[in-house]
């Protein structure tokens, strides 16, 4: 289930970078800043959290025990 | 001068962390040392030499450029869709890429490829693919060099000495440092970059009176589209979610996965690489734009000018006509063209010593495509072996002078547009060779004919997009020129920017196809010995 959750997000945040909302949009956020521009700066930021997601919630360890095994396994032979 | 001079002693910085700082060899040197730095690279160093190493002169010389032309989308195409695909690619593909290393010893993706699907000469032909694709960079390294350093110390260093020093320094740490000297040199870079990155927008912002003011200005002007991305098509900006698959498949940034000393190191580059790119590539294309509003700079007001031209009377001008005003209105320049205008002498030289960071980017494809002859050609068809370890280095790094040299002498004569197209397509043709990595590590059904078969297809696909962009003149901005219509339906169009097919950039067909192929080729074709495939899966069944 965690996995599946993680995949939508992943997914749905694909789809959120195609922001036709904003498209046409001159706005100036904060006085300065384009609306467009601000929308993918926080973009960028979310997905900085859904790494953060990720790693936290599915992180591939068995890679690294399978690694760890092998240098153990090495160790031994030497 | 004075920024010419700061150049200079920056230069000389790079060149002492990449030689002396990191040198560690003494003896009997190993491959695995030279070339992967043992595989042990730390958290910071793994972080920022990775992120280093996939920042070329284009993230920014050519954001700002774009941006100055097209406005904030520049940020959407090219920042954001590197900083949602680069770190879930490095995520999912880089670490396991890391393990099957550390298990089997593996330096290069195609000593992967070979193993994995039992081949041997498909493997030189992917790496024959690959090196051919990653030449341009090199190339195109040295003449940003060469023009950054004319351009600082405002003509005295000559276009043939700057891209000489550039080349002989880039040369001399890869090949005294190999992968430890590149990697803390690339860390030094991108600290660098992004400490003075920031400098410049405030001091630029201050000397153009606040940027509310040119915002305002601009959201007031017939310039205001360069807020929207009312000119750019939804297909084109969804296109470029494609090119960063590019990324992981470039053989520099697969072998950089290597080197990481644990797994756990690749935790901080995941979640902090697009906070890197935003912290980059945001100031750089916000310049650009803001660039627009800049009216004492006249090199700018040229530039204006000529997209003006080019914009209103450009339908009925011969095509090269139109080409000559595509590059009179290019902004690659405007970071430094603000930065002579608005900083001091010193800062502008700091400042131009980090786009020299940045330029040389190409300190790691040089170091890997020596990696890649050394072990995918040299050991592989028995130099090790024969000639021993120790010749194997020294092979790897009079392969860094041969192929310094013959990209310095190839930037001293061709024209610098050959090389930037060439990248172009090299972004696409290493995203279409992505599917080689997808189906290595997640299908046990891929076979070494599905590999050929994706290998063949970029290769067609690479030159068929170049040849057509040959033949075809690009139109003036606005409705492309439709190349294939069958039915009535636009298959094949020639943009200004480059070419569409049914309004997508190239890079999504390639891609797709690659998929299908790997696929349908891998179903139709013997598949590898259970006990090679048991190595790969074989623990997760």
């Amino acid at each position: 289930m965690k996995k599946i959750l993680l995949v939508v997000a992943v997914v749905a945040l694909y789809i959120l970078h195609q922001d036709i909302w904003f498209w046409r949009s001159s706005r100036l956020v904060l006085g300065f800043i384009p609306v467009g521009l601000y929308y993918h700066g926080w973009f960028s930021v979310a997905a900085s959290l859904l790494m953060w997601l990720l790693v936290t919630y599915a992180w591939p360890s068995h890679l690294e025990q399978e690694v760890e095994e092998t240098d153990t396994r090495e160790d031994e032979d030497r | 001068m004075i920024p010419a001079i700061v150049v200079f002693l920056y230069l000389a910085a790079v060149l002492y962390i990449g030689i002396f700082a990191f040198r560690r060899a003494s003896g009997r040197e190993k491959a695995e040392d030279y070339f992967l730095a043992s595989r042990s690279l730390g958290p910071f160093v793994f972080l920022f030499s990775l992120f280093g190493t996939n920042m070329t002169a284009f993230a920014i010389l050519g954001s700002s450029g774009h941006a100055f032309n097209n406005g904030i989308v520049t940020f959407g195409l090219m920042a954001s869709s590197s900083g949602l695909v680069i770190p879930l690619t490095i995520f999912l593909i880089g670490t396991r890429v890391w393990a099957l290393g550390k298990k089997y010893g593996f330096m290069t993706p195609v000593q992967m490829f070979r193993d994995r699907w039992e081949c041997t000469h498909i493997g030189t032909v992917i790496f024959v693919v690959q090196a051919v694709l990653l030449v341009p960079y090199i190339i195109i390294g040295i003449m940003g060099g060469g023009t950054t350093l004319y351009t600082i110390s405002n003509g005295l260093v000559p276009y043939w000495f700057g891209g000489a020093i550039v080349a002989l320094v880039v040369m001399s740490y890869v090949f005294f440092g190999g992968m430890r000297g590149t990697a803390w040199v690339n860390t030094f870079q991108t600290v660098l970059f992004l400490c003075f990155g920031a400098l410049a927008l405030i001091v630029i912002g201050v000397g153009m009176g606040g940027f509310r003011n040119s915002a305002q200005a601009i959201q007031g002007s017939p310039l205001s589209w360069l807020l929207t991305r009312e000119r750019i098509s939804p297909y084109y900006f969804f296109s470029y979610t494609f090119i960063p698959l590019s990324a992981i498949a470039f053989p520099h940034i697969l072998i950089f996965c290597l080197t990481a000393k644990k797994m756990s190191q690749f935790k901080k580059t995941v979640i902090f690489y697009p906070l890197c790119i935003l912290a980059i590539w945001l100031p750089c294309v916000f310049l650009g734009v803001m660039a627009n509003r800049v009216t004492d700079i006249p090199e700018i007001r040229a530039k204006q000018e000529a997209r003006r031209v080019l914009a209103t009377q450009g339908k009925n001008m011969a095509p090269e006509v139109r080409d000559e005003l595509r590059d009179q209105s290019a902004g690659d320049d405007v970071i430094m063209l603000l930065l002579h205008r608005y900083a001091p002498l010193w800062l502008a030289g700091l400042l131009g010593a980090g786009i020299m960071a940045a330029v040389m980017a190409s300190d790691s494809q040089i170091l890997a495509l020596s990696t890649m002859f050394t072990e995918d050609v040299f050991a592989f068809y028995g130099g090790k072996t024969r000639f021993g370890e120790t010749v194997q280095v020294q092979t790897g790094r009079l392969f860094i002078i041969l192929i310094t040299l013959f990209a310095y002498a190839i930037a001293l004569r061709a024209p610098e547009t050959i090389f930037e197209l060439a990248i172009q397509y090299a972004f696409s043709g290493f995203a279409a060779l992505s599917p080689l990595l997808v189906a290595a590590l997640f299908w046990k059904g891929s076979t070494k004919w599905g590999a050929l078969a994706v290998t063949l297809w970029t290769v067609f696909a690479v030159v068929a997009v170049a040849v057509l962009q040959a033949i075809v003149p690009a139109p003036a901005p606005g409705p492309p020129t439709v190349v294939w219509a069958p039915g009535g339906v636009d298959v094949l169009s020639r943009t200004p920017g480059g070419t569409a097919v049914f309004g997508f950039m190239p890079v999504v067909p390639m891609v797709l196809i690659s998929a299908l192929l790997m696929i349908v080729v891998s179903l139709m074709t013997k598949k590898p010995a259970i006990t090679t495939v048991a190595r790969y899966f074989g623990d997760r069944d």
